[in-house]
Parts: structure tokens; sequence; C-alpha cells
């Protein structure tokens, strides 16, 4: 106090002595934030990078070209070309027997079935289709692109590696050397996986596809879209437009915002309580699997569709009711259609959010093993979030590739459909 | 399907009559609403009753028939216990669709599988005969009652208004379904274990013996190890989440160009578009195993279904709802705050720091709570990434179960609806849904609250 001019020159000493250290502190603290942006990034990229570095080798597969002697004496014994007979011959023998002539030196039992495992278990039935198509076959002898089993398969691709030690992997010396030797004579073969795309599931992974799960994905959504646009339009349509402002409207209202919240796995009970239980649906079908969705994909709709609503200007309704619209006319001819585009932003959204649910689909039965593609929206059948998750339980290495590629295309449908939506979005936005 | 083409034809047909009974089209003007709404009154009229009576049939048909074909057994061999039967049933049911059927087949059951096929054949052309007339009947009802005189707008008006708060109800009743479908089971497995026993018990082991004196027969229901795991891995997650979720969305907002801005905020919210099965397949076949193998070369035992695993890549999936809620927040403060804050001379650290997180925190607060429910109901990384033992434990290295993937493992299989071990998964998911429920409601409320007192 007794020295004023001391004291000021004091604040502004303090004030340079600190500004080192706080502008190093500023300089801290815009570091820690870029290093959560980058962190964030770093996480989206380790995860694409890691399911496409280990899916996309499942888009090719391994085949074995033999030259196949379609034997008549196998196939058909009686030379009568039944069609009936024929579906039950052998084709097995067939489709081992180049093998067989391959390596002559295999003679001991062990050591054939070892040589003949190097065969999917499906190469007879791709030679028998090949023959139920085209009778002429038999008697001929063809060069066929047989499907080798998933460990060759395996190999071709590196993806067990031949130099380990030998306990350390699955596919003992003896099969790596036929794997030599069918690589040097020029046989083995990678072609386009067109049976990942139409096979349904299988537990031998070469013959296993998303077809089936694919199917039933698209008939649950159907099931979905079918119900929860039409619905939820309506929902928004009257608590935007005809809801008078009331408690029962309020609770309406909070009630979808909590559901909106709601764990999906609980979806999943009500569903199995409800839907199963109480109605006696049939499990797995997409029906069941479509209606839990759609309540599940309701509140986004509904809070998306009164959004849209909101946005269209007052003026246009009170131009419709000046020149003598109900107002019924004025929602359904003039706001509805102007808010459409926003709607179905929103239910694009929705409907990507269905598409990637697994849990409540667990609860209603859709993780059956299923063959057969489905055929309409009563089959049992999976869904391919649940796909995925089957297939990642299952201990072969190759699905492994086969789980992560199905992941990719489900990542590309979710893609595919959140740029469409974007896409509607900027087209269609309008600033009023 | 035919229907359909019925009401097609009722409109057309009711939009003729609108015309002809005032003269054709010069005669307009003499009706009180436009011709459309006579044909959608008529459509409506032949459509509506016809689908309610549809859907009563179709959703009562199945236990009317089963009771019919359960009469037409024998009386031995309804005699057996409801288990017996049901599975008697079932074997008659898939005879009569030829499936495959696990008890040998007998000539009484299939006689009653015929019986069944014959019975369901009758019910559905009873079925079509009665919808078709009701429809016929109604829309000629509504076609004969059109006249210049009939107010068809407004009845169609309050038709189409009824089906509007129809829609909007059933957000309402899925609510109610919820509950009373989670509420009415769990009555019946609190019937069999005391509440007490599931909220304090500190052993979970939900097998149920076949026979009385196999071990383990009790079975055992305390919920305790999986609320600690459930909270472990949640914590975890939040661990991750919060921060790196935080201090992005507060870069995003204050630091960053505009460029890195319209680049990094989509790419962050693809995370939240991931389908949480990738998610848990990532944890479960990338993540676990390298924590395994730089545990083990520090010298750790670590479990190859840990719960740091999962936790982490549900943090990496909750870190775009956390930034984008704080993002919202960080916004909503007044710009003259901050410019007060900057005018004392503060940096702009110092700002965020002193003025705008305190400022927004009860916002955040909010939204690291809806962050919580969210990690707590999440299910698909746990099952997948999570164990099945229910360890109580908080070494994040072991691993743990949680109620989310006890509730799949209790449901997914075979399911017997008068077993506690089924029924314990209801009440696992009523205690799920109350607790996230709560959650949300008093985040949306901090929320909600917060962001009135700056507007």
């Amino acid at each position: 106090m007794s020295e004023p001019d001391k004291s000021t020159a004091r604040t502004i000493d303090i004030v340079e002595a600190s500004l080192k250290r706080r502008y190093a502190r500023e300089r801290r603290f815009k570091l820690m934030g870029l290093g959560a942006v980058l962190l964030g990034l770093l996480f989206v990229t380790l995860l694409f990078f890691d399911i496409v570095s280990k899916g996309y080798t499942a888009f090719v597969q391994t085949h074995i070209a033999l030259e196949v002697y379609f034997d008549p004496a196998v196939i058909d014994p009686d030379g009568k070309r039944d069609m009936a007979e024929i579906a039950r011959a052998d084709f097995r023998k067939i489709a081992r027997e180049p093998l067989a002539k391959l390596f002559p030196e295999v003679t001991s039992r062990g050591d054939k079935r070892a040589l003949y495992s190097m065969l999917s278990s499906g190469a007879p039935y791709q030679l028998s289709k090949m023959v139920m198509k085209e009778p002429g076959l038999i008697g001929t002898r063809q060069v066929v692109d047989l499907v080798a089993d998933d460990d060759v398969d395996m190999v071709v691709k590196g993806n067990i590696d031949r130099n380990a030690p030998a306990a350390d992997r699955r596919v003992n010396d003896q099969m790596i050397g036929w794997i030599s030797k069918l690589e040097a004579d020029g046989v083995v073969k990678k072609k386009f996986n067109t049976r990942f795309f139409t096979n349904g599931d299988s537990r031998e992974p070469e013959l296993a596809g998303i077809g089936g799960a694919a199917a039933g994905s698209f008939y649950t959504l159907l099931v979905t879209l079918l119900l929860s646009f039409p619905i939820g339009v309506a929902a928004a349509v009257y608590l935007e437009e005809f809801a008078p402002k009331n408690r029962w409207t309020d609770l309406i209202e909070v009630n979808i915002n909590n559901l909106a919240a709601v764990p999906s796995i609980v979806f999943g009970l009500l569903g199995l309580a409800m839907f199963i239980n109480l109605f006696g649906l049939p499990r797995s079908a997409p029906l069941v699997g479509g209606l839990v969705l759609t309540l599940m994909t309701l509140p986004t709709i509904i809070i998306a569709a009164r959004a849209s609503l909101k946005s269209v200007p007052p003026s246009i309704r009170e131009a419709a009711l000046g020149v003598g619209a109900s107002k019924m006319q004025t929602v359904f001819h003039h706001v509805l259609p102007l808010a459409m585009p926003g709607m179905l932003t929103g239910t694009i959204i929705g409907m990507a959010q269905a598409l990637g649910e697994t849990a409540p689909l667990l609860m209603i039965g859709m993780v059956a093993f299923i063959v057969d593609i489905p055929g309409g929206p009563l089959d049992p059948s999976t869904v391919l979030p649940v796909q995925v998750y089957l297939w990642a339980d299952s201990p072969e290495r190759a699905f492994v590739e086969r789980t992560s590629a199905a992941i990719l295309v489900l990542l590309a449908f979710l893609i595919a459909m959140n740029t469409f939506a974007v896409i509607m979005r900027r087209r269609f936005e309008r600033r009023w | 399907m035919a229907l359909l083409t019925l009401m097609a034809f009722a409109f057309y047909l009711g939009r003729r009559r609108s015309l002809t009974v005032v003269g054709g089209r010069s005669g307009v003007k003499n009706l009180h609403s436009l011709p459309a709404y006579y044909g959608f009154y008529t459509a409506l009229w032949a459509g509506l009753p016809a689908l309610l009576v549809a859907g009563l049939w179709l959703s009562f048909e199945g236990s009317i028939i089963t009771t019919l074909v359960v009469d037409g057994l024998p009386a031995e061999m309804r005699d057996t216990d409801p288990g017996r039967l049901g599975l008697l049933v079932n074997d008659i049911k898939n005879l009569a669709s030829g499936n495959i059927v696990s008890a040998h087949v007998d000539e009484t059951m299939q006689r009653a599988a015929d019986h069944l096929n014959e019975l369901r054949s009758v019910g559905r052309m009873a079925l079509g005969v009665v919808v078709l007339s009701i429809a016929l009947a109604a829309g000629a009802l509504a076609w004969r009652a059109i006249g210049p005189k009939m107010r068809a707008r407004n009845r169609v008006e309050f038709i189409v208004n009824g089906l509007l708060i129809a829609s909007s109800l059933i957000a309402i009743l899925t609510t109610v379904g919820i509950v009373l479908s989670v509420l009415f089971e769990s009555f019946r497995f609190f019937h069999k274990i005391p509440l007490t026993d599931f909220l304090f018990g500190l052993e979970w082991s939900p097998q149920i013996a076949l026979r009385a004196d196999q071990v383990g027969a009790s079975g055992a229901f305390g919920a305790v190890p999986l609320f600690a795991g459930t909270l472990l891995v949640s914590f975890i997650a939040l661990l991750v989440a919060v921060p790196i979720g935080l201090m992005s969305a507060i870069y995003l907002a204050d630091y960053a160009g505009p460029k890195l801005r319209s680049y990094a905020k989509p790419v962050l919210e693809v995370l939240a578009g991931v389908p949480t099965v990738v998610y848990g397949f990532f944890a479960a076949l990338t993540l676990a195993p390298a924590i395994r193998n730089l545990g083990e070369s520090v010298g750790l035992v670590v479990s190859s279904e840990s719960a740091l695993a999962a936790g982490l890549v549900m943090g990496v999936m909750i870190i775009p709802f956390v930034s984008s809620l704080s993002d919202d927040v960080i916004n909503a403060v007044p710009q003259s705050l901050r410019d007060a804050s900057y005018a004392l001379g503060a940096t702009r650290s110092e700002t965020i720091r002193r003025v705008v997180l305190p400022a927004a925190l009860p916002g955040i607060m909010g939204g690291v709570l809806l962050a919580a429910s969210r990690a707590i109901g999440e299910t698909m990384i746990v099952v997948m990434a999570a164990g099945l033992s229910a360890n109580l434990t908080a070494n994040p290295l072991e691993s743990v179960t949680t109620v989310t993937v006890q509730i799949v493992t209790l449901l997914v299989g075979d399911q017997e609806f008068d077993s506690a071990k089924t029924l314990a998964a209801f009440a696992l998911g009523l205690l799920l849904f109350v607790v996230t429920l709560g959650l949300n409601i008093v985040a949306l409320h901090i929320v909600r609250k917060y962001r009135e007192q700056y507007e």
C-alpha cells in the first residue's frame, strides 16, 4: 500500500512470469484434444483395417482342377439315364479317383482318407449337379474345378503358416507336401467365391454362405418397413398436427423418448413373451423378428418424422386452410408431401439400425442353424448379424475370414443405406 | 389380397354412386363432400370390419384348433401331464405339416394329424367365407347409405383420426407390453426364489438339476456377481469413452478448423453406426488375444475373456454418443460467458476449463448417465467377449459376466416356462429395464433442466 508503483509492476510481473506456464498448459490442453480426436479416428481405422484384412480373402475360394472321368459304370450302371437313379450314384468315388491317380504312392487306408479330405465334402454334390444338368457328360473326361477343403484353402491363402512347427498347426506335414505338389502342378486355382453369396449356412466353412442370412434379413426388414413406416408416420402426424396439448399426449411423448433408450434386449424379451408365448407365432420366423424390430425402430422414425413435420412452415398450413381445406386435407395434401423426404431419411436410418440389430433376435430364436434359404417371412431363418455371431463362435480358422467377409457385406449395406439417406437429405432439404 | 381388390372395387362403386345420385358430373356441387370421399367411405366400411374379424380369428385360431385336436384324442393319451401332452401336440403338428417327428408314429397320432389338417383347412375356408361376406355386407350397407346429404368427408376424417390415434398409442402399448410381459414372468420367478435371495445373493449358478440327487441340484440365483460384472465392464467403458468423447467434442468445437471438423465428425459418427456384433467380433478375436499376450509378456495372468477387452471396445462404441451429447451441451453455453472470460485475459483452455465446463457440467453429467445406461444395456459385445462364469471380482483382467449375457444364455436354446432358470432371465430383464429407465429419466431431466437455464 505504501508503494503503489511497485505493486502494479508486480501484477504485470506475475502475469508475465506465469504466461509461459499458462501457454504451455494451453498447448497441452490443445494436444490432449487433438489426441482424443486422433485416438477416435485411430479406432475407426483399426476396426476397419482389422476386418478388411481378415475378410477380403474369403471372397476367393481355392479350387483344385482335376480331370474327372464321369464313369458310366459308377453313375449309371443300368444305362437307363434315370435321373433319380443318377442322383443316388456314388459321386464321392468319382471325385476321389483323379486325386488318387495324382498321388499313386498313397496306399494305406489312413493316408488315403487324409488325401481325400483335401476335397470339400461338397465336391461330390458339385459333380452330381453337373451331371443332373447335362446327362451327356456321362462317360466323358472333363477338367473340373473342385472345391477344396477349408484347411487346404487356409494353407494356400497363407492363413496357416507352412513353416510353423507341426504341433502348432492344424494341417500335418504330409498334407502340406501334397498341397505343394498340387501347386507345383498348377492345378490349384483361386476362383471368385460365388458360393459365399448364394449358399445357406453350413458346418463346412468352404460351403457356408450368407445367402440364407441375407434372405432372412431381407424378409425381416421388409416386415419392419411395411409396419413401422405407416405407423410411425401416422403417429408423428397425430402427435404433431392433431393432438391437443394435454397430459395424455405428454405421456405419449415421454414414452416415445424413453423407448428410444430402452436396451434392445428388453425388446427381445417382449417379443418372446408376447409374440411367441402368447400369440403362438412361429419361432425363428422373420415375421416375429420384423415385429420386434418394428417396435424398436418406431421411436426413431417417429422422432425423425416429427422433426420433419415441424420444419414445414406454418404459412403452408395457413394457406391451405385459407382456401377452404379441412384440417385433414391440409395435412395430407400439403404438409405431408413436403415433409416426406425428411421422413424417408429418418426411416432409412431406422432401417439401417434394424439391419445391424442382433440381441433381440437371439431371444426369439433366430439363432438356429438353418441351411435352407428362407422362401418367405414365415420360414425359419437367421439374419446377417446373427450369422456373424454364429460364425464368430465357430472354432475353424476358415470361419474367421468368412465372419469378417460377412461383416464386410453387412457394413457395405449399412454404408449404402446411410449414404443414400445423406444424399436424399442433401437433395431434398429445403430451407424455408 | 382379395380384401384389397374388394376395397378398391368398393371405392370405385361408392364414388360412382355418389355421382349418379346427384345426376352426373354437373351435379357435384349438390354433394356434401367430394366424390372420392364417398368412395373412401365405402372402401373403409368394406375393409375395416372384415380385417378386424380376420385379425381376431388368426390370433385365436391356433389355440382353438389345438383344443379341438386334444379333445379328439383318446382319453388315456389326454390324461398325461401337461408337459408330455404339449410334446405330443407338437409331434402331431409336425406330422400334419410333414416334418420330422421325434416320437414314433402310431395310428392315433396319424388320425389326430389328419384331424388337425382337416380342421385347419375348414377353418381357413370358413375364415375366407366369413370375411368376404362381412366385407360385402358392410360395403353394401355403406353404399346404400350414400346420398347427397351424407357427410362423407367428416366420417372418413373421423375414421382416419381414429387410426392416427391408434398408431400413436402403439408406443404406450409397447411400454405396457414390456412391463407386463417382464413383470408377469418375474412374479412367477419370485414365487420360486425369494426377492432378497435374488438381489443380495452372492452366488449365481442357474443350472437346475434334472434329478433331485444330482450335484448342484438347488441352483443359486444370487445376482450380485452379475451386477458387479456389469458395473465393472460399464465402468471401464466409461473410463474410455468419457475422456476421449469429451476432449474430442471440445477440440472439434473450439479448436479444430472447419476442414478437420467436416471430416473428423462424420468419421467418428461411423463408430455409432457399426453394428454391435462387429464390435463383439473385434473384441473377442482381435483385442482379447492381444491383451492376453501383452499381459503374459509382463507376467500377468489374463483371462482370454477379460472384462478389460469387453469394456474397452464398449467404450469405443459409446465415444460418439458421449461426444455428440457433450457437443450439444457445450454449444448451448452462451457465447457471452466465453467472451467475458476472454476479455479478462484468460486463454482458451482456461476459458473452457474454468467457465464452459462448469457451466456445462450438469448437461455433461446427464450425457454420461445416458452413456452409462447404454453401456449397461449393451448385449452383443459382452456376450461375445466377456465370459459366462459369474466371478465376484474387481480385477479387470479376469472374466466376468453381466446381466445381459445371462439373459441371452438363459434364453437361447430350449426354454421351459415353468423352470426358475428361464424365468430368472425375465427377472434380470425387469431389473435391466427398471435401471436403464431410471437412468434415462434422470438424465433427460437433468439435460432438459440445464437447457432451459440458458434459453
